[in-house]
This record gives structure tokens, C-alpha cells and sequence, in this order.
């Protein structure tokens, strides 16, 4: 199993989260952040003064998924994240040690698949 | 020094006491009285100087009455401000606030060079039981029929000078203009969250000067709606008390060209679907409509342009009566409808009941007041739906449905429910009161659709012109990535919100840091420097 975090544009939120739904990817979880990347430096300002903003507005995706849908997620997330100009974001993945469900004490795989999947099963 | 204090305070106690065991008048039965008529010998005015007194204190109360109605009517600026941002997303609060505070000064600036003029220049007359512009100020031009002046827009009272230079035109210059930037900025609500502030800049000086004025002209100031009645017998000619047409239905036939041109904002339309955008503050927009409801009494019963007139308690009473059934039923059609009531439709639907109560308010009886606004209540509803999803055009706080819609409808329930009780020879019309169709003049209510036609035709037209121009010329919208990031970003120098809610949250450095000026900075800092 790997923890996907990836942090993207808010405006591509909707689009990310359609791309994957479709490639059947539903656990996710989200966080409103701020980061800096290569991007440039926005100065506003306020009554005359100088205003920085250097930490621009993200959103961050938390997905945990089993081996076979790594790729899958990380395909989804690039194809509709990408913008192609500085500041699209980046993916990170990290190895899981253990996954488990609170409300079934399901571990791992069971744990990461979606319920109405695992009653296909 | 220290000695003489207390006995110096003493002294002056006991003055006052005196003085007011002398003057005080606790009840107010001494206060005024025959010692205030101005006469040649104190306390004994002659016939004549008495009747100078009476006249001038009538005179006095309509001013007064006029000048306080239009400071409530300023204060809606205030509510229209507090209900579009309410209505509209925090990162495009500062730029929504600030059209609705420049569009003030903007029409002012424009009311005064000539809107005043082309709107009242012409209807000059000896003031007799209302206030009316100086006689001086006659001349009405427009194309001569049948012996007849078909007036299209006055000619004198440019920049409020010359013959104009007088009272009475002020005090209507105060009350016209307020009335004029209530429909000015009407469409900042249909249009926000993508509209150019520099567009905005040139349509508030061009509406504010010319579109709205010539409209308020053929209806108010003397021009060829107004005449209808006395040149061709249409009742009372176009009757249009404190302007659901004049005011409202201007700004919503602006709301709606306006949407129109610069297109639904960016996420708006899915696949063809509407999707909701919530507002983000909806007790903003609450307490923005409860000002718009209270300074609508200085709107309606101040259209009296009388203290002295006591219609201004049925004007009064019925602008209350629509607006609580208006906000009602819209209540209870969105509970209805959606299976909860609507907080932002239940806005709407108060000032639905308010802007269709505007043009009868004074004709009305109490039972035709609720009747006009329930209807307003569900026909608001209904038609901010239809524009959204049938028309496919993108209206935030709902201004076309709200004001042009309901707008029409009120001039329309003037024709209908005007009892025929008050208006006898408006605008030079018959003896007997505004009759509508019910109270059996149809006349009437031919007379009010064309109104409806002539107004969409020219400030459709108009606007609708100036608007494709303004976006040839300057571009009426902004940029895509400017709107995802929000108008507060780009448009304003600073967010409305610098903390959680706007796109950036922090942080807010004193001064640049020397690393980003070298390399990074998109813009240039500002010539006044940080220090």
C-alpha cells in the first residue's frame, strides 16, 4: 500500500476529483494549504504599503490506495492537474505500514477499497 | 483662582435656574406661537403675513420631507453594498464593495455635469402643493406633434448652475440623484465577480449623465411617457409613483444586458447545468435587505415630494405590507419547492414586494398591497430560476429577477389595482384619481406597457450598446486566471479578507524582504514605498 499526497491547484480541484472518481479512486481526503514553489511572488498593496504575498494557495490530497492503483491515481492527478505553467504542484508517495477501517476493523487492502467494491467482490 | 471656582460655579447654577424657571416649557403648549410669524409689528401679522408664514411653512415641510426621504434613500447604497457581497464569494469582496461605493461618487459626478438636466431640465413649473424645479428651468425638447411637445430630454440645469442655482432644484437634485444611483447600481449585482473595474468606471459616468436620465425624463420630468394621458387619453399617461420602472426596471434591463455580455462566471455552467455558488456571508446580505427595506420608505413615501401631502401614510403602510408578503411567500414557495425555505430567496423575495410596490405604493389599497407583493414573493423565485437554468445567464445576487422582473410587474399592477382614490390631474391627466383596469380605465394599463416597451427598447438598447462597446474598446471582463484567483487579487490593491476565507492566507510582511525583490516579484512596488 502507498499514501499519495499530492498538492494541486484549488481551481483544478474539481477536475482532479472527477479524473478520480472516474478511474474509481473515492477515498480521498483533502486540506486547504499554502505553499511555495517555483512561483513567483505576488506583491499587493495596502494603504500605500508594500503586501507579499510569497505562500499561494494549494490544496493537498491525502489518498491511501493498494499497490495496483498507484499509478492509476498518479496518472489521474498529472492528466487533470496539469496546467503546464509554474505552480501545477507535485506527488508524493510514501509506503504505508498499515491501513486499518474503525468501524470494522478491516486491515490493509479490505481497508483501503471502497465498501460497494469490496461487496461486489 | 482656586477661591473664586466654586462661587464663579454658583453663580452660574443659579443663573440657569433662574432661566429655565423662566423659559422652560416642559410640555411644549408656549413653544411657537404667534411671536414666530415673521410681521412688520412683533405678535400682530396682518392677513397677508400670515398667509406668507402659512405658505412658506408648507413650502419648508416639503423640503424637509424631501431632503430626509432622499438621505434614507442614500442610506440603501449602503444595503445594495452589504446584499451583493453577502451574496457574492470572499475573494471577490473588496471588488464588489468597491463598485458599490464608487458607483456613488461615479453618479453623482455624471448626475450633476448633465443627467439632472436631461431629466428635469424641462419640467420647470410654479411650485404649488409639492416641490418641483424652479420655473426657470423649461426647456423640454423633443419633436412637435399635432402642436404638441413629445419632450425626449430637458435643457437646462447643466453642472446645477445658471437658473438652476436655486433651492428647490437642489433639494431635487439630492432626491432625483439618490433615486438615479439606486438603478446605477443595480447591475453590479448581476455582473460581479468578473466585471473590469475600469469598464465599470466608464459605464457608471455614461448611464449616470445620459442612459438613465432620458428614461426618468419621458416619465418624470415631463417628457412624452408622461404626457400620454393629456395629448392621447391613456388615464393619467405612463404612472410610475417612485419608479418600479424609472429606477428598477432600468437597473434589471441593465442587470440583464450587462450578464449578457460579459457571460456566466468561470464553474457556473457544468455540462450546460447550473451549479449553485453560495454567497459567502448570507447575515451580511440579511442586514443589507433590511436597510434596502428601510430606506425604501424615504424611496416611496418621500416620492410625494410632500410632507404636507398625508398620502405618505398609505404610501408608507403599503410599502410595508408588500414587502412582508413578498419575503412571505417566497418563504414558503422555497419550503415548497426545495423542501426548506431559502434564506437568499426570501431576500429576494422582500425586495421582490418592494420593487413592485414602488410604482402603485400610492394608488393602491391595503388588500391590493398584499396581493401585489404575494405575487412579487413567488414570481421572484420563479423567474431567477428561469433565467438560470432555461436562459443560461449568470445573475449572482438575482438583480434581473429581482428588480427588472418585478420591476414590469409592479407597473403592471398599477394599471390593474389603482383605485382611482389619489392622482387626480397628474401629469396633466383627468380630474379623477389613477383608475386601473379593475376600477375600470384600461387606458391605463396600455399606457403603463408602453412604458415597459420604451424602456426596454431604449435602456435595453442602450446599455446594451454601450456595454458591447465598452468590451471592443477596453474589455468589459477579466482574465480567466484572474477570476479563479479572485477580483480582490487582481482588480483591488488588497484582499477585503488578508486572513482564512480570501485566496491567500498569509503571511503580510512590513516591508518586502530583500530576497524577493531581487528575483521573484510579479509587479512593482508601489512608488510610496514601505517605510
Amino acid at each position: 500500500m502507498k499514501m499519495i499526497t499530492a498538492i494541486i491547484r484549488p481551481e483544478k480541484l474539481d477536475d482532479v476529483k472527477a479524473a478520480l472518481f472516474a478511474a474509481e479512486v473515492e477515498g480521498l481526503t483533502i486540506t486547504r494549504v499554502s505553499g511555495h514553489g517555483g512561483e513567483k511572488t505576488v506583491l499587493e498593496s495596502y494603504r500605500g504599503h508594500p503586501l507579499v504575498y510569497e505562500f499561494h494557495d494549494k490544496v493537498r490530497l491525502d489518498i491511501g490506495v493498494s499497490e495496483p492503483f498507484v499509478d492509476v491515481t498518479i496518472e489521474a492527478i498529472v492528466k487533470a492537474g496539469k496546467t503546464g505553467q509554474v505552480g501545477d504542484g507535485k506527488i508524493f508517495v510514501f509506503p504505508v505500514e498499515k491501513v486499518v477501517r474503525i468501524r470494522t476493523g478491516e486491515v490493509d487492502r479490505d481497508a483501503v477499497t471502497p465498501v460497494h467494491m469490496l461487496q461486489k467482490k | 483662582m482656586t477661591k473664586k471656582k466654586p462661587i464663579l460655579f454658583l453663580a452660574l447654577a443659579a443663573m440657569l435656574l433662574v432661566s429655565w424657571a423662566v423659559l422652560a416649557d416642559a410640555t411644549g403648549d408656549k413653544t411657537g406661537g404667534i411671536a414666530n410669524v415673521p410681521a412688520q409689528v412683533a405678535g400682530k401679522p396682518t392677513l397677508e403675513e400670515i398667509g406668507a408664514a402659512v405658505g412658506q411653512t408648507r413650502v419648508s415641510l416639503n423640503f424637509v420631507w424631501t431632503l430626509v426621504a432622499g438621505f434614507l434613500v442614500m442610506f440603501m447604497q449602503a444595503g445594495f453594498a452589504l446584499a451583493e457581497t453577502g451574496f457574492t464569494r470572499a475573494r471577490n469582496a473588496a471588488h464588489t464593495m468597491m463598485m458599490n461605493f464608487m458607483v456613488y461618487a461615479l453618479g453623482i459626478l455624471g448626475f450633476w455635469v448633465c443627467g439632472f438636466a436631461l431629466q428635469m431640465g424641462g419640467s420647470g413649473a410654479p411650485m404649488g402643493a409639492s416641490l418641483t424645479v424652479p420655473e426657470t428651468m423649461t426647456k423640454l425638447i423633443g419633436p412637435s406633434i399635432g402642436g404638441n411637445i413629445w419632450g425626449l430630454f430637458g435643457g437646462t440645469g447643466f453642472f446645477l448652475s445658471g437658473v438652476s442655482y436655486d433651492v428647490a432644484a437642489f433639494a431635487l437634485f439630492l432626491f432625483q440623484m439618490v433615486f438615479m444611483d439606486t438603478a446605477l447600481t443595480i447591475p453590479t449585482g448581476s455582473m460581479a465577480e468578473r466585471w473590469k473595474l475600469s469598464a465599470f468606471v466608464i459605464y457608471g459616468l455614461v448611464v449616470s449623465a445620459v442612459v438613465y436620465p432620458l428614461f426618468a425624463c419621458w416619465a418624470w420630468g415631463g417628457g412624452w411617457l408622461s404626457t400620454l394621458g393629456k395629448y392621447v387619453g391613456l388615464g393619467h399617461g405612463y404612472v410610475d409613483f417612485a419608479g418600479s420602472g424609472v429606477v428598477h426596471l432600468t437597473g434589471g434591463v441593465m442587470a440583464l444586458t450587462g450578464a449578457i455580455v460579459l457571460g456566466p462566471r468561470i464553474g457556473k455552467y457544468v455540462k450546460g447545468e447550473a451549479q449553485a455558488i453560495p454567497g459567502h456571508n448570507l447575515p451580511m446580505a440579511v442586514l443589507g435587505c433590511f436597510i434596502l427595506a428601510f430606506g425604501w420608505f424615504g424611496f416611496n413615501a418621500g416620492s410625494t415630494l410632500a410632507g404636507t401631502d398625508l398620502r405618505i401614510s398609505v404610501v408608507a403602510v403599503n410599502t410595508m405590507l408588500a414587502s412582508a408578503s413578498g419575503a412571505f411567500l417566497a418563504f414558503l414557495y422555497t419550503w415548497k419547492k426545495f423542501g426548506r425555505p431559502d434564506l437568499s430567496m426570501a431576500v429576494n423575495g422582500m425586495l421582490a414586494g418592494l420593487v413592485a410596490i414602488t410604482a402603485p405604493c400610492a394608488f393602491v389599497t391595503a388588500p391590493s398591497a398584499v396581493l401585489i407583493g404575494a405575487v412579487s414573493g413567488v414570481l421572484v423565485v420563479a423567474a431567477a430560476l428561469f433565467i438560470e437554468n432555461r436562459l443560461k445567464i449568470d445573475d449572482p445576487v438575482g438583480a434581473i429577477a429581482v428588480h427588472g422582473v418585478n420591476g414590469a410587474w409592479g407597473l403592471i399592477a398599477l394599471g390593474l389595482f389603482a383605485d382611482g382614490t389619489y392622482g387626480g390631474g397628474l401629469n396633466g391627466g383627468p380630474a379623477a384619481g389613477v383608475a386601473g383596469l379593475l376600477y375600470g380605465d384600461p387606458k391605463q394599463l396600455v399606457a403603463q406597457f408602453i412604458g415597459i416597451g420604451a424602456n426596454l427598447l431604449w435602456v435595453g438598447g442602450s446599455s446594451f450598446a454601450l456595454f458591447k462597446i465598452i468590451d471592443l474598446v477596453l474589455g468589459m471582463r477579466v482574465k480567466p486566471e484572474q477570476e479563479m484567483q479572485g477580483l480582490d487579487f487582481n482588480e483591488i490593491s488588497a484582499p477585503s479578507y488578508p486572513g482564512e476565507g480570501s485566496p491567500v492566507h498569509f503571511p503580510v510582511f512590513a516591508s518586502v524582504p530583500a530576497k524577493v525583490t531581487s528575483t521573484l516579484l510579479v509587479t512593482q512596488p508601489s512608488p510610496a514605498g514601505g517605510k
